[in-house]
């Protein structure tokens, strides 16, 4: 216990005199949580849009007005030909254009339907989705108002007898900073994890010193656990600074509890460092290391469903994140954050975290040696 | 048990170099044992095996009664290992790294102080200051005191003066003079000859191989060949000269002058100045001198160079 002691105090003299580590390690969470949060929104507001309007009626103005007083759609221009209105998309001045053709309220007061031509820019699928949402919205309503007004809906026009109506439960005004920061505080987590655990390990490599180390009668758990559990103090220590950012910068709700996500992060904090001395055992020098932490970092990011929802991606890729430690922990943080989910509800992504956690473990105690061959 | 070290056929191959090839040693108890080689010539795979951070592929390496490759727990708190790259924390004082190396080792400073006393108060003045900012010289010291304070029965140092200035290097030889009154077996490796003449006994190691193992006394009187220290104006042009000579055995430079060997063991310092004299070399002098540590490992690397390569 008191090598472990020592060695414990030893790491933190050394993190804390690190002058190039120390400020990133405190500052981290501020700007990961304030940039992040903020920009990596699904919010699509004030899009550009042209109009190209051939009717000119006043049934049509009316429906150009839902547009551009939706507060989604900001009016950039007016087109009169298709070419035109192509020009606009090619050159970004819009991101949809309306077409309302020639005849549109003839045919509306004459008692049948009318058509509009909607173009969406789709380089960006989900946007264009979303826009394409919006525009539904503000024609069902359009339709909805008129059809009163219009002559022959007297004579028994369909009624909707259904109406659907949605309504967003855990995050009724689907406010994206709610969503975002939980997953955020688990980028946080798994960096302090996975990179400063791993280049500690390679570093002690690097400088020789881990040949004066392995000489030493000090046993191996000795040496893994003054490895490892700093990291683990500084991985929930940032989780703790997050949280309180979380809830008093953005008022992110917390309906679920502490102590359930400091045991699902005391868990989960074991697996990424499990996998940064994993890594730090496989490489010789901390450019190896960072690089292929990097990778890990870069894919269980991108595919914890933490930008992209997982149900959007391809079958084989949904299997794949199943042995994701990310994903889980986002999982997990969203439901107990948002929901208020127990230890029941999350057993199961619980259960697999606690099986990474002891297999990355395993991996890394056995492949660390103290001889080389 | 009166060996330290006992080794064995010890063989270690890294692909295709083969670091070591059967190495046979034995180090007795409270020697100064010099292992005197080359870059490359696999000091630090030998020191490194016996320090039982590495296996050996065939033979059989004992260190203070263990086996090297199974007793290696017992092996470990009784040695002091200090690699040939300074290898302390550098971000510790030198106080933390001595503290953090008695504790590793379930001891504490104060205990065996005494041991380390001597070098210590050197550093005294600096042990605030940062491993990383210490001179060289001082850089050894305390790699020398973090392995010396667990009192171990036996040290292993690799190369521990390779980079450090001359005074340095004649303090920390004295410093190994004490400890090994102290009863400290010491094996220590060294690129330098002129130290090989202050350890008890030496081995030359090259290419993996031992060449000779003897007291440095011994190890001169291996030399036979007549050895004559040779100078003239025009070093290079002398160098060329002597080695065109039909009975030149060696001939390479040392220091300022040139050592030259003789195949014949009456050959005479005038025969060589007429030799010599018919070229337009110029205030040429001739000595027959004795034999030196140098002279003779260079006369061990060329007959082992030639059987390798004839």
């Amino acid at each position: 216990m008191r090598v472990i002691g020592f060695l414990l105090q030893k790491e933190f003299l050394q993190i804390f005199r690190n002058k190039g580590m120390l400020p990133i390690i405190f500052i981290m969470p501020f700007i990961q949580l304030v940039i992040l949060s903020n920009a990596a929104t699904f919010d699509v507001r004030n899009v550009p849009f042209n109009l190209q309007d051939l009717d000119r009626t006043s049934l049509s103005e009316r429906l150009s007005e839902q547009f551009t007083g939706s507060g989604y759609f900001q009016l950039t221009g007016e087109s009169s030909t298709s070419p035109q209105a192509l020009d606009v998309l090619v050159g970004r001045n819009a991101d949809l254009v309306l077409v309302i053709p020639e005849g549109f309220e003839k045919e509306l007061m004459r008692g049948g339907s009318a058509q509009v031509q909607l173009i969406i820019n789709a380089e960006d699928g989900f946007s264009a989705g979303v826009i394409q949402g919006y525009t539904n919205d503000i024609i069902t309503a359009f339709n909805r108002d008129l059809i009163p007004q219009l002559p022959g809906s007297a004579v028994g026009a369909p009624r909707q007898t259904i109406s659907v109506r949605s309504s967003a439960w855990y995050n009724p005004e689907l406010v994206y900073i709610d969503y975002m920061v939980p997953g955020i505080l688990v980028v946080l987590v798994t960096l302090v994890g996975l990179f400063l655990s791993g280049m500690n390990v390679v570093r002690e490599k690097e400088i020789g010193t881990i040949d004066q180390i392995n000489v030493t009668p000090m046993k191996r758990y000795q040496f893994i656990t003054g490895k490892l559990l700093p990291f683990w103090i500084i991985g929930l220590g940032e989780l703790t600074l997050g949280l309180i950012i979380a809830r008093f910068a953005f008022h992110v709700p917390m309906l679920g509890s502490y102590w359930l996500i400091y045991l699902v992060a005391g868990i989960y904090m074991l697996v990424v460092l499990g996998m940064g001395l994993l890594i730090s055992t496989l490489t010789e020098s901390q450019q190896q290391a960072m690089f292929i932490a990097w990778f890990f970092m870069v894919i269980f990011t991108l595919m914890s469903g933490l930008f992209t929802a997982i149900e959007s991606m391809p079958h084989w890729a949904q299997n794949m994140t199943m042995a994701n430690p990310v994903r889980h922990f986002v999982d997990i943080m969203r439901r107990v954050m948002l929901k208020g989910s127990g230890i029941r509800e999350i057993a199961t992504p619980l259960a697999i975290l606690t099986a990474d956690a002891g297999l990355m473990l395993t991996l890394a105690v056995n492949r660390y040696r103290k001889v080389s061959d | 048990m009166t060996s330290a070290v006992e080794v064995k056929g010890v063989t270690k191959k890294f692909k295709t170099v083969t670091a070591l090839s059967n190495v046979s040693l034995t180090v007795g108890k409270g020697e100064l044992f010099g292992i005197i080689g080359a870059d490359g010539a696999g000091k630090t795979t030998l020191f490194r095996i016996l320090c039982t951070l590495m296996l050996a592929d065939e033979g059989r390496a004992e260190v203070l009664g263990f086996d090297a490759r199974k007793e290696y727990r017992s092996i470990r708190s009784r040695i002091g290992y200090m690699p040939g790259r300074f290898s302390l924390y550098t971000d510790l004082s030198v106080e933390e790294n001595l503290k953090f190396f008695a504790t590793v080792f379930n001891t504490t400073v104060e205990e065996n102080y005494e041991l380390i006393a001597d070098i210590y108060t050197q550093l005294e003045p600096f042990k605030k200051r940062m491993a990383g900012q210490l001179s060289g010289g001082m850089k050894q010291k305390l790699a020398l005191c973090c392995a010396l304070i667990h009192r171990p029965d036996l040290l292993l140092l690799d190369e521990p003066t390779t980079g450090v200035d001359a005074v340095s290097r004649r303090e920390f030889w004295q410093m190994l003079g004490r400890l090994k009154e102290q009863g400290i077996t010491i094996l220590v490796s060294t690129p330098y000859m002129d130290e090989a003449s202050l350890c008890d006994r030496v081995a030359f190691l090259q290419d993996g191989t031992i060449l000779a193992v003897d007291t440095p006394v011994g190890i001169t009187g291996l030399f036979t060949a007549p050895l004559f220290s040779v100078r003239a104006n025009e070093k290079h042009k002398l160098l060329t000269r002597l080695r065109s000579y039909p009975h030149a055995k060696s001939v390479y430079a040392f220091g300022s002058s040139v050592h030259y060997t003789d195949h014949r063991p009456s050959a005479s310092s005038e025969e060589i100045m007429r030799y010599l004299s018919e070229s337009e070399l110029q205030e040429i002098t001739i000595e027959r001198i004795e034999p030196g540590i140098e002279d003779t490992f260079m006369a061990l690397m060329k007959t082992d160079d030639g059987s390798h390569h004839e």
